[in-house]
């Protein structure tokens, strides 16, 4: 059977590389970062870094493995975001509640959304998560109270069971590690169990998964809120981070990065999405540093990468190793 | 809640729904011919205003403007559409999303390169600027009747041309199944590009004519392009009729609801939270309506025949 | 378990002015292989789809094993044991052959609403999809991905995956489209070890595979069944010998 053997290539198993010494580098990178540079600025730029990672998890979830494509992703980080933020600003500011509210009201969301959304398919379901994502988007400009078009600063950061432990910045960068840690393992499961399996067939042949017996509709819906509730963490932390939220984290912008996030790393490879959002964050902030015209680069960076570099920084790698004689 | 002002805001509303519709018909050409989905083609109405702006320093006149506007509209498209677009017919939305992201980005920081971050204006026509008096108590701009009119005449051609001409039945032919009009051994790329300037052409047109009225500056095409989108999927991708009727509902509606949101919600509720429901209900109403028309319609309203 | 196992009555579709399937009628016993013959065009497989779900019908009642399914959705026949082959082959194209088959197998296998554990590791799962691989033959590829599978393997592993559902019936849409000899004879001799296990319903072109298996035949013709009976009675029928068979039955 080895001849079989090496030409399996089906399933979610990733080639070796791909699957230990990847996740590995990419994640003992990212816990290495205090240790090689204390600095606030370094900690604040890799947090944002994990943060996006998380929400672009989510996102590669349902767009690589679902094949559905969502033009409304940030407004579930936005919205774990202002979960959070509401509640510190009527004292409610402990992780213990802060968090499984974002959870819960991200998930909602999308339970809400995606019920309806999921009825559509192609560029139609493109459109609808985008209008829903500019509803929750207009109605948090909207919130006087909290701010507005303009946002609202939160004091500190939430606190763990009482103690102010986030206050350190060391502390809540590892907190964050261990969050994006804990997501990206959870992504790894999903896609390799009886669950992502149904979704990633759905998304290759949704007619012969049907005549399967399997009711594709549910499935994907309950991919999508998953997705929206690991968002909403991502949006959790993101208030926690810049101590700040704002209707901007739910703009379709933001949702547009998100998914040129996936995309630059790999779409459907989960490590792709971490690695595609430390690419865009990183290269971002080094180019917007170098000129305030940065988006005159990025903006070409972008279309090269779809034309020229198919499956992202994966994919080229992918494409370099198999050079190697 | 007066009637005047009820008359002022359809007017405005009507306005604003044709001006939509200059921009949706390209999108929904272009997308139903060619399934290609062109994010950029906001910054292309972005583009038109600020040709136009820089045609009428040069020249000091508005219709020199208009005509030198338009021409380089078009080849601006034309070429975006030879260099990259081309090369994204036969890829996937993701994709083709992606890179016009890229190119909103670039655009927008480009115009914020060449003239600056500030935002610009231009000046009515003399002929045409003022207002008139409509009915008693009502003045209203004739620059925006004009905008209704020219719209409307605009409208009236393309219509024509899609329903009388050659070139219109093969661009109807496109929308509904554009593989089966090349088998027919139609030059699809010629035709792509005579659909895909066209379009060009009208977004750069709206951007022109609204330039006398709202202020130009960078960005100016994302919110347009959003509600342009929103247009062609309650219109149905491909339609031109869909189009036209879609763009006067949400230019109406939107406009309507903006005005009056806080009124109508006074009926049911006390002052105060009506005021703070009401503008976010108005800005949140296209999108529900959209939700609304795709949850019983999932194709549109009126689609190309052969899709949905 | 007595009476037929399918039963259809008075199925109609029209496509504007079209019409399709035109009042279809029809039986379908336990054990049966029921085949369906008719020129191209005539509806065979718009009555498939109507079966199984894929185009809702305009008129008529479907009944499978006494319980109206006219309403319920494909997936939902699918789950109440009514499988079907595509005419135009259906398969995950990225996934391996094996795969394929597996993901019935756990269609059949309980909920498939679990997040962890590796489903391509299930023992289970992948001994009963190998099981159906080998009925069909095609265990030596099971590690190939589907869509590099040549034409006639793909017709086998339509029919693997529909085994592994574990059917209280199949519908099969011209398993041998496109297949050589070689490959019709293996598929042939797979539905005729088949024969009694479930009812089938099988529309194929392939007139000696029709005789060779068919309990009994029916003949469709615009969209109405001509004549039904068994498959001697069909051949020698002069209604069916004028409409259709013509010289094809000498």
């Amino acid at each position: 059977m080895s001849e079989a053997a090496l030409s399996r290539k089906a399933g979610s198993r990733p080639l070796a590389w791909r699957g230990r010494v990847l996740p590995l580098v990419i994640f003992g990178l990212l816990a290495l970062v205090p240790v090689l540079s204390g600095a606030d600025y370094a900690l604040n730029l890799f947090e944002r870094v994990m943060i996006f990672g998380i929400a672009a998890l989510a996102l590669d979830l349902i767009v690589g493995f679902g094949g559905l494509v969502s033009f409304g992703h940030a407004a579930f980080v936005g919205l774990g975001a202002y979960a959070a933020g509401i509640l510190a600003f009527h004292g409610l500011g402990d992780t213990l509640l802060a968090l499984p509210a974002a959870i819960l009201l991200a998930a909602l969301f999308a339970a809400a959304t995606g019920a309806i959304s999921l009825r559509t398919r192609g560029v139609y379901f493109i459109m609808i998560t985008l209008a829903f994502g500019q509803m929750a988007f207009f109605t948090a400009s909207s919130l006087a109270p909290y701010g507005g078009d303009d946002g609202m600063t939160l004091r500190m950061r939430n606190t763990l069971a009482g103690f102010d432990v986030f206050a350190n910045e060391h502390v809540f960068y590892y907190a964050t590690f261990a969050a994006a840690l804990g997501v990206y393992v959870l992504c790894r499961a999903l896609v390799g169990s009886r669950f992502g399996r149904v979704l990633r067939g759905a998304r290759e042949n949704p007619t012969r998964m049907a005549a399967l017996g399997y009711e594709v509709f549910r499935y994907q819906l309950v991919a999508y809120v998953i997705a929206g509730a690991i968002a909403g963490i991502a949006g959790f932390l993101l208030a926690n981070a810049t101590n700040f939220v704002s209707p901007a984290y739910m703009s379709w912008q933001r949702s547009g990065e998100l998914i040129v996030m996936v995309m630059f790393g790999g779409i459907g490879t989960l490590e792709g999405a971490v690695l595609g959002a430390a690419a865009y964050i990183l290269l971002s902030e080094y180019l917007s540093q170098w000129t305030e015209h940065w988006a005159l680069i990025f903006g070409p960076l972008l279309v090269a990468v779809v034309l020229f570099a198919r499956g992202g920084l994966i994919g080229a790698i992918d494409r370099l190793r198999r050079r190697r004689p | 809640m007066s009637l005047l002002l009820l008359i002022v805001q359809t007017l405005n509303g009507l306005q604003f729904g044709v001006l939509l519709f200059l921009i949706a018909a390209g999108l929904t050409l272009v997308f139903g011919v060619m399934d290609f989905i062109n994010l950029a083609h906001g910054v292309q109405y972005m583009l038109g205003a600020y040709l136009a702006v820089m045609f009428y320093a040069l020249t000091g006149s508005f219709l020199a403007a208009l005509v030198l506007a338009l021409i380089a509209s078009l080849a601006f498209g034309l070429l975006l559409e030879f260099t990259i677009f081309r090369k994204l017919y036969d890829r996937d939305h993701l994709e083709q999303v992606i890179a016009t992201f890229g190119i909103i980005l670039f655009l927008n920081e480009g115009v914020k390169v060449v003239w600056g971050a500030s935002p610009l204006s231009l000046p009515v026509p003399e002929a045409l600027s003022g207002s008139v008096v409509l009915m008693p108590g009502l003045l209203y701009p004739v620059w925006r009747i004009v905008i209704i009119v020219a719209g409307l005449a605009v409208a009236l051609l393309l219509y024509g041309l899609v329903t009388w001409t050659r070139v219109g039945m093969l661009v109807r032919a496109g929308a509904s199944n554009a593989r089966m009009v090349s088998v027919l051994g139609i030059d699809i790329r010629r035709l792509f590009m005579i659909v895909f300037g066209f379009g060009t052409m009208l977004a750069g047109f709206a951007g022109i004519m609204i330039a006398p009225i709202l202020s130009v500056q960078p960005g100016m095409g994302d919110t347009v392009l959003i509600l342009a989108f929103v247009v062609i999927v309650i219109g149905g991708i491909g339609s031109i009729r869909g189009a036209f009727l879609a763009a006067l509902l949400i230019g109406l509606v939107d406009t309507l609801g903006r005005s009056f949101a806080v009124d109508i919600l006074r009926l049911f509720m006390a002052p105060s939270p009506a005021r703070t429901v009401g503008p976010a209900l108005a800005s949140m109403l296209i999108y529900l309506l959209m939700a609304l028309v795709l949850y019983v319609r999932p194709a549109g309203l009126f689609p190309a025949k052969g899709r949905g | 378990m007595s009476g037929p196992v399918l039963r259809v009555e008075n199925l109609s579709k029209r496509y504007g002015g079209l019409v399709v399937t035109d009042d279809v009628s029809l039986d379908i016993g336990p054990g049966e292989l029921h085949a369906i013959i008719g020129p191209n065009g005539a509806g065979k497989t718009t009555l498939i789809n109507e079966i199984s779900g894929l185009v809702a019908t305009d008129g008529g009642r479907i009944l499978f094993n006494g319980a109206d399914i006219t309403g319920l959705p494909a997936h939902a026949r699918a789950a109440a044991g009514l499988a079907r082959c595509f005419q135009i082959t259906s398969v995950l194209p990225n996934f391996s052959a094996l795969e394929n088959v597996a993901l019935a197998a756990q269609a059949r296998d309980g909920s498939s609403f679990r997040f962890f554990g590796r489903a391509d590791e299930e023992a289970r799962l992948n001994a009963r999809a190998l099981a159906a691989l080998e009925e069909v033959g095609l265990s030596a590829r099971a590690d190939v991905a589907a869509g590099q599978l040549s034409h006639g393997e793909k017709r086998a592993l339509e029919l693997a995956i529909a085994l592994a559902l574990e059917p209280k019936m199949l519908l099969l849409d011209e398993p041998m489209a496109g297949t050589g000899h070689d490959e019709t004879a293996v598929l042939s001799g797979v539905l005729q070890r088949l024969k009694g296990r479930f009812p089938m319903l099988l529309i194929e072109h392939d007139m000696s595979v029709v005789f060779a298996l068919a309990d009994r035949v029916s003949v469709m013709v615009y969209g109405r069944i001509l004549a039904s009976g068994a498959p001697e009675a069909i051949r020698t029928d002069p209604k069916v010998v004028a409409a259709y068979l013509g010289e094809e039955a000498a």
